[in-house]
C-alpha cells in the first residue's frame, strides 16, 4: 500500500467529511420531528391518522432509498406545476433533494422506535403523574418523553449509524460527499484497495464515536438503572 | 411530441414497458436471492467462527462484522465492482489482452450484497444458536450421534426455526439493497427504470412503478416468510 497516496485520498475525503455529516444531520433533526408526529398518529387513536401513519410506514420502508431519492430528485421535475411552484429552488437542489429524501426515510423507521419507547412507558408512572394533578401536555412532557427517549434511544441509535451509511447515496446524485469523492478517486486512478480502506476508515471512525456519544447519552439518562455508589463510611464500619 | 400516459407504460404491448420491468423485476429478485445465498454461506461460517472457533476465526469474525456493519453498501459494490476489474484486467494483461476488461456486475453486485448480507446473518445465526436449550444438543449427544449427524438432525433444524424472523428482516433489507447493483449498470428494475426514464422524459411515472414493484415484492415475500414462520414453529407452544 502506497503510504503517500494513501495521505492524498485521506486530505481529499476528510475535505468531503464536512458534506456527510452535514447531510446525516440535517436529515436525522427534520426527520426525528416527523417521526414522532408518525408515531403519535399511530398512538392517537383516531382512525384516519393511525391509518395514514401506517401506510407512510409501510411505502417508506417497504421501497428502496434510492428509488426514493430519484423519485424526489428527477421524477418531480417532471410536473410543470412542481417546475413553476415556489418550491422548486429548493427541490432544483439535489443536496435539498437527498436531504428531503433521507428524512422521510429516517422518519419511517423511527417513527416505529420511538413508538415502540412510548409504548414502553410503565403505565403506573402516568398513574402516578395524573394523581399528582398534571396536565395532559405536562405529562407527555415532564415524565412520558424522557421515558420514551430513553427506552427508545438503543434503537434509534441504530438508525443514526444506518443514516450515516445512507448519506453514500446522495454521491449517485452528484454530491460529492465521502463516498462520491471516493469514486471519483478510484475511477482516476483505478488503485480500489487503498481508497475503499481510506473511505471506510473515515465512515468507521464516524460511527465509532456516534456510538459512544449514544452510549454516554444512555448512560446519563439512566441513573435509575445502576448499581448505587457504595457509600464509604458505611464500609468502614462492617470491617469488624 | 404525444407522451405516453401511465397505462401505456405498464402495458405489455409494443410500446409498453411491461416486459422490460418484467425482467428486470427478475433480476432484482435474481441478485437478491444470489447475494442472500452468499450471504447465508458466509453468516453460517462466521456464527462458527464467533461460537466456537479458536480465537483467531473469532477475531476475524469479529472484525469481519464490525467493519461491514459499519461501512455503507454502496462503498463495498464499489469494491468488488472496480477491485474485481482491475483483477480481471490483470489477468487480461497476463494473457495479453488490450485495454480494460470490465468485471461483471452482477458477479459484484451479488458477491457485495452477499458479503454485506454475511455480516448481518452472522449475527442472526448467532442469536438463534444462543436461543437453541442446551438440553436438547445434550441429549442429541447422549443418544450417540456423531457432530455431523447432531448438526444435521439437531443444531441447524432449530437454529434455522430461531433464526426465522431474524432472516426474513436480512432478506428484506437485501431486496432493497439490491437496487444499489444499479450503479455497475446490471439492467434490473431500478436501471431498467432509468433506462425508461430516460427515453421517455416521464421519469416520475417510472420510478414510480419501480417502488410499486419493490413494495409488491416485499409485500408478498414477507408474507411468505411469515407463514414459514407459523410452518417451522408449529411445534413450539405459545403464551
Amino acid at each position: 500500500m502506497d503510504i503517500a497516496f494513501a495521505s492524498e485520498t485521506l486530505m481529499s475525503l476528510l475535505a468531503a467529511l464536512p458534506l456527510t455529516l452535514e447531510l446525516a444531520v440535517t436529515a436525522i433533526a427534520f426527520g426525528s420531528v416527523l417521526a414522532l408526529a408518525l408515531a403519535l398518529a399511530r398512538l392517537s387513536g383516531i382512525l384516519v391518522l393511525d391509518w395514514l401513519a401506517r401506510s407512510y410506514v409501510f411505502v417508506f420502508r417497504g421501497t428502496p432509498l434510492l428509488v426514493q431519492i430519484f423519485l424526489i430528485y428527477y421524477g418531480l421535475s417532471q410536473f410543470a406545476a412542481v417546475r413553476h411552484s415556489i418550491f422548486w429552488p429548493v427541490l432544483r437542489e439535489p443536496y435539498w433533494c437527498a436531504v428531503l429524501a433521507l428524512m422521510l426515510n429516517t422518519a419511517a423507521y423511527a417513527s416505529e422506535i420511538i413508538r415502540g419507547g412510548l409504548l414502553a412507558v410503565p403505565h403506573g408512572q402516568v398513574e402516578a403523574a395524573r394523581a399528582c394533578g398534571m396536565p395532559r401536555f405536562m405529562i407527555f412532557r415532564r415524565i412520558v418523553m424522557p421515558l420514551a427517549i430513553r427506552q427508545a434511544l438503543p434503537g434509534y441509535g441504530n438508525e443514526m449509524i444506518s443514516m450515516v451509511k445512507a448519506t453514500s447515496l446522495a454521491s449517485i446524485i452528484t454530491l460529492m460527499e465521502i463516498t462520491g469523492v471516493a469514486a471519483r478517486i478510484i475511477s482516476e486512478t483505478y488503485r480500489v484497495i487503498e481508497v475503499f480502506v481510506v473511505a471506510g476508515a473515515i465512515y468507521l471512525a464516524i460511527n465509532f464515536l456516534l456510538t459512544r456519544l449514544i452510549a454516554f447519552v444512555e448512560h446519563r439518562l439512566s441513573p435509575h438503572q445502576r448499581q448505587p455508589m457504595p457509600i464509604r463510611g458505611a464500609l468502614k464500619g462492617e470491617t469488624h | 411530441m404525444n407522451s405516453p400516459g401511465f397505462f401505456d407504460i405498464i402495458s405489455f404491448g409494443p410500446d409498453g414497458w411491461g416486459h422490460a420491468l418484467t425482467a428486470g423485476a427478475w433480476m432484482t429478485i435474481l441478485i437478491a436471492l444470489a447475494g442472500f445465498a452468499i450471504g447465508s454461506v458466509i453468516g453460517t461460517f462466521g456464527a462458527w467462527a464467533k461460537i466456537s472457533g479458536g480465537p483467531t476465526p473469532r477475531v476475524i469474525a469479529e472484525a469481519y462484522t464490525t467493519i461491514l456493519r459499519g461501512i455503507p453498501d454502496l462503498l463495498v459494490i464499489y469494491l468488488f465492482y472496480f477491485g474485481g476489474s482491475a483483477v480481471v484486467t490483470a489477468i487480461g494483461q497476463f494473457f495479453g489482452a488490450e485495454g480494460f476488461v470490465s468485471f461483471p456486475g452482477f458477479v459484484a453486485g451479488a458477491l457485495a450484497v452477499g458479503v454485506t448480507s454475511g455480516a448481518q446473518q452472522t449475527e442472526v445465526f448467532r442469536g438463534a444458536f444462543r436461543a437453541v436449550h442446551p438440553g436438547e444438543l445434550e441429549a442429541a449427544t447422549a443418544c450417540g450421534m456423531g457432530r455431523m449427524l447432531k448438526f444435521r438432525r439437531i443444531t441447524a433444524p432449530l437454529t434455522l426455526r430461531h433464526a426465522l424472523p431474524g432472516l426474513g428482516n436480512v432478506w428484506q433489507v437485501v431486496l432493497k439493497e439490491s437496487a444499489l447493483v444499479s450503479v455497475t449498470g446490471v439492467v434490473e428494475l431500478l436501471r431498467q427504470a432509468q433506462i425508461g426514464a430516460g427515453s421517455t422524459s416521464l421519469p416520475f411515472d417510472f420510478y414510480f412503478i419501480a417502488a410499486m414493484i419493490y413494495l409488491a415484492i416485499s409485500t408478498v415475500s414477507g408474507a411468505f416468510l411469515n407463514a414459514s414462520e407459523r410452518w417451522f414453529s408449529r411445534g413450539v407452544r405459545r403464551g
